[in-house]
């Protein structure tokens, strides 16, 4: 009985053709190092096999320390007056020192209950406080806090710029702290191609927040009027911001706006882009958490007639007057964001907000970090190794052997091209992440081929058991891969569970090991059972009546 | 061959190898090197240290500057090549300590090494700057990958129970975490150190036992539908035995692969290889002696204990 082949073999050859694609692109020429040119662009090595962007970065730490200070004054702000304590102003006199508060015009006869209120466990912890008069008071942030701010800032820092790298899809990048007490991030990208929009992303600040505006909401025309308008100096707690053509197409607009926020970037939950039906402006629909959803609610509904700005990456967007009270934490604004401006923000709010804003202050380029001569000799081995089990395959398997060995180099074929694929799309715009190949990549590799070796030996013992028990050769091919289809669904399943799992969960070198082993193995059901199954069967079809496969 | 006669050396083996990795482990613990505990030595990759950029004169070579290094005694150092190739720069990262100290340590032993064992001149004033970096590793990462490792081993549990039954999950993956401890316990009792190669290395040796162990738990399965009046620790050895030519086959060939990289890999990646090497023996071995005893063991609890004696032969495959 001769089965019909010429569709399994198309498909086969399509796939192949396919991943060969993958690999090499449509090659300038055919010669070898046109092909590893061609290679090289489609294939990304990690950091670890072919080096890449060395960058450090200057963590803004004061920027934390103004956060914490602009808090701490509105803390003070409100314990003085649920303490029915009467105060001028509390405010930070000078701009160059974040970490300095003074409290002024408290009256002197309630000197010593101001005193104690600064010196509850709330702001002794955090600050030292120094009275120079009765009515003067000035909080200075202790040194030690500081410092520990600073490294956790740092941290967190670190950890953001992790998450930003890991969701733009550039696989195992190197991220870890710089120097000692310099407040400096090295990070390290393997060669992608677009490295300017990674480095965009990992330093953007794009906070989107919402300023109380001093005045009514037209703004001013240029800098100048704005600070006419607050007699030639701006007020320690507020700030000038441009709108440059957000608020009135094609108009830059300056504001005067209150620098505390009544929203700050941390208070948002979510974002996603919109559209309103009415007058067809895009929207930024966004989720406030629970506190900053009641202390929003208390805001307007206290304020309402007045003015608030929008403000994106430093930006006024939008300029809103308060009609009503707005609670629930549900805001949907409307401005002149671009979708892809609303869609960015909220990847970055999935990923949490940089807790000081950063600068590039050295760029490089590393060697593999595996080193370029421990590279070749791990190549090497790696070939050899492959090579002794292609051979052990052909002398033990006699002609099945060829079989194990071209499905072992289809594996290898279908892995590489899927990587490629990947890149070529991700690069055509098609979204998705370019794979990079690295030494735990390379692991999970093994691994593939150490089961795509098992799925044919399982195969192959399986025939020939068969074949001792006395079947003829396509009943004996049929029924051992019947057999050992079974095992093999259930030894590949259950890792590629696994992979999944790893590969969603894990980060860094976890993930680069889950990508290539589910790949790998899913390359594997296709050699291993279809493509030399096919080959059997082709071979078969050759046999005449009675005469035995060669395994 | 009977290998479930074998159990009570089986056991003994086992839990030699797994005690002394613990106690070695716990005595790393109550000593802590450089004032962090930790059950095995970390490397650069976990515990951070010093990042030396020396320049030299002529275009070096990695390979010297390693040799360098190792003939000055200095362990585990990373090196890479820096900067545009007209520069001549090289990276060199020691896991030291990470505090002022050990920064200027690190650049006098890498000038002194390089001046005593590598002919390539610098000048040791200007041409080399030291820096000290945390590590690459951070603790959000640690229990991430962590994390990411129970919920994959939940996940296998949860398909070999349904595709055969709770007994073969809980086995399979006893047998995975008993080969992980050996083979961590292995880094612990020779000071090799940990770093994330060697993560990726254990991950593939997980994925490696798995695999040994379901093409045996297979078997059984087989032979439990077809014969359902053996006794279950005949047929469990039977099973064994089928198996055992596909089991040498696998095992011999990975295993002739993971040597030639342990040899000829070079020393950056020798680590690697180790946890392979002996993840691989271990591997194998524990399908055989420690998940099918398991199988066995739990059958005869419970015919002890009066219940339902047969073990379940799992329900019919679909494929």
């Amino acid at each position: 009985m001769k089965k019909n082949l010429k569709n399994k073999i198309a498909l086969i050859f399509a796939v192949l053709l396919l991943c060969l694609y993958g690999i090499f692109g449509i090659p300038s020429g055919v010669g070898g190092k046109a092909l590893l040119t061609a290679m090289s662009k489609r294939i990304h090595l990690g950091l670890d096999l072919q080096g890449g962007a060395h960058l450090i970065l200057q963590v803004q730490v004061a920027d934390a320390v103004n956060d914490e200070t602009d808090n701490t004054v509105q803390e003070i702000q409100k314990d003085l007056k649920k303490s029915n304590l009467t105060f001028s102003q509390v405010f930070k006199p000078d701009p160059a020192k974040p970490d300095v508060i003074r409290i002024d015009g408290t009256s002197p006869a309630q000197s010593n209950a101001v005193s104690s209120l600064l010196q509850t466990p709330k702001y002794a912890s955090e600050y030292n406080l120094s009275g120079g008069s009765d009515t003067a008071w000035t909080l200075t942030m202790n040194p030690v806090f500081e410092s520990d701010l600073d490294q956790r800032t740092v941290q967190q820092a670190i950890d953001t710029i992790r998450d930003r790298v890991d969701s733009l899809g550039v696989s195992e990048p190197l991220i870890q702290e710089y120097g000692l007490g310099a407040n400096q991030i090295l990070v390290e990208l393997p060669g992608i191609s677009d490295l300017d929009e990674v480095k965009n992303i990992i330093r953007s600040t794009a906070r989107l927040e919402i300023h109380a505006v001093v005045g009514d909401g037209s703004g001013f025309a240029t800098e100048q009027d704005a600070l006419a308008s607050v007699n030639g100096v701006l007020p320690p707690d507020e700030e000038m911001l441009h709108g440059a053509g957000g608020v009135e197409p094609g108009v830059d607009r300056v504001f005067i706006l209150q620098r505390e926020a009544i929203v700050a970037g941390s208070d948002i939950r979510s974002a996603t882009p919109g559209v309103n039906p009415n007058t067809g402006q895009n929207t930024a629909n966004f989720t406030l958490t629970d506190e900053a959803a009641e202390k929003f609610g208390d805001y307007t509904s206290a304020n309402v007639g007045k003015y608030m700005a929008i403000v994106l990456g430093g930006i006024v967007r939008n300029v809103a007057v308060i009609k009503e009270p707005i609670r629930g934490g549900n805001v949907e604004i409307e401005g002149s964001f671009t979708v892809a401006e609303v869609t960015e923000l909220s990847k970055l709010l999935r990923t949490g907000a940089l807790p000081a804003s950063l600068s590039y202050l050295n760029e490089s380029i590393v060697g593999a970090t595996l080193g370029s001569d421990s590279i070749h000799e791990g190549v090497t081995a790696a070939i050899v190794g492959v090579l002794v089990v292609m051979i052990f395959m052909l002398v033990y398997y006699k002609g099945s052997g060829i079989n194990a060995d071209l499905a072992l180099f289809f594996n290898l074929v279908i892995l590489l091209g899927i990587m490629g694929l990947s890149s070529a799309l991700a690069g055509a715009g098609g979204g998705g992440m370019t794979l990079t190949l690295t030494l735990p990549g390379i692991a999970g590799v093994i691994l593939t081929i150490g089961m795509g070796v098992d799925s044919n030996v399982l195969i192959f013992e399986r025939i020939r058991e068969e074949i001792r028990a006395g079947k003829a050769a396509s009943a004996a091919v049929d029924q051992g891969f019947a057999h050992a289809w079974v095992t093999i669904v259930d030894t590949h399943v259950t890792t590629i569970v696994s992979a999944a799992i790893l590969f969603l969960f894990g980060t860094g070198p976890v993930k680069g090991f889950a990508t290539t082993l589910t790949i790998g193995l899913l390359a594997n059901l296709f050699t291993a059972v279809f493509v030399s199954r096919v080959i059997f069967e082709a071979h078969l079809n050759k046999l005449k009546p009675g005469q035995m496969v060669s395994i | 061959m009977n290998w479930l006669g074998w159990k009570w050396y089986f056991l003994a083996f086992s839990m030699v190898f797994s005690i002394a990795g613990i106690t070695k482990m716990v005595w790393n613990w109550e000593h802590p090197i450089g004032g962090q505990r930790s059950p095995v030595p970390l490397g650069v990759d976990f515990r951070g240290g010093t990042q030396v950029d020396v320049k030299f004169s002529q275009p070096p070579d990695v390979t010297a500057v390693r040799r360098a290094i190792e003939a000055a005694g200095l362990k585990d150092a990373s090196i890479s090549t820096f900067g545009p190739a007209a520069d001549h720069q090289v990276l060199i990262s020691l896991p030291e300590q990470t505090n002022e100290a050990a920064l200027d340590t690190g650049r006098a032993e890498i000038v002194a090494a390089l001046q005593a064992h590598y002919n390539n001149p610098f000048d040791p004033n200007k041409g080399v700057q030291a820096e000290v970096v945390g590590p690459t590793v951070g603790h959000q990462l640690e229990r991430q990958a962590s994390l990411a490792v129970l919920w994959s081993m939940l996940g296998m549990l949860v398909y070999l129970w349904f595709r055969f039954q709770l007994i073969y999950g809980v086995a399979a993956v006893v047998a995975c975490f008993h080969d992980t401890l050996i083979t961590v316990g292995a880094f612990a009792l020779t000071g090799r150190e940990i770093s994330l190669t060697v993560i990726a290395a254990i991950l593939t040796l997980v994925g490696y036992s798995m695999n040994d162990t379901i093409v045996v738990f297979d078997r059984i399965r087989e032979n439990l539908r077809i014969s359902r009046r053996e006794p279950l620790p005949d047929l469990v050895n039977r099973s064994i035995n089928q198996t055992l030519s596909r089991t040498v086959l696998t095992s011999g060939l990975t295993f002739l692969t993971v040597l030639s990289l342990f040899i000829f890999g070079g020393p950056v990646l020798n680590d690697f290889s180790f946890a392979l090497v002996i993840g691989i023996l271990i591997g194998t071995y524990s399908s055989i002696a420690v998940a099918a005893p398991m199988l066995v063991a739990w059958q005869e609890w419970r015919s002890r204990k009066g219940k339902a004696s047969s073990l379940p032969a799992a329900r019919r495959p679909k494929g």
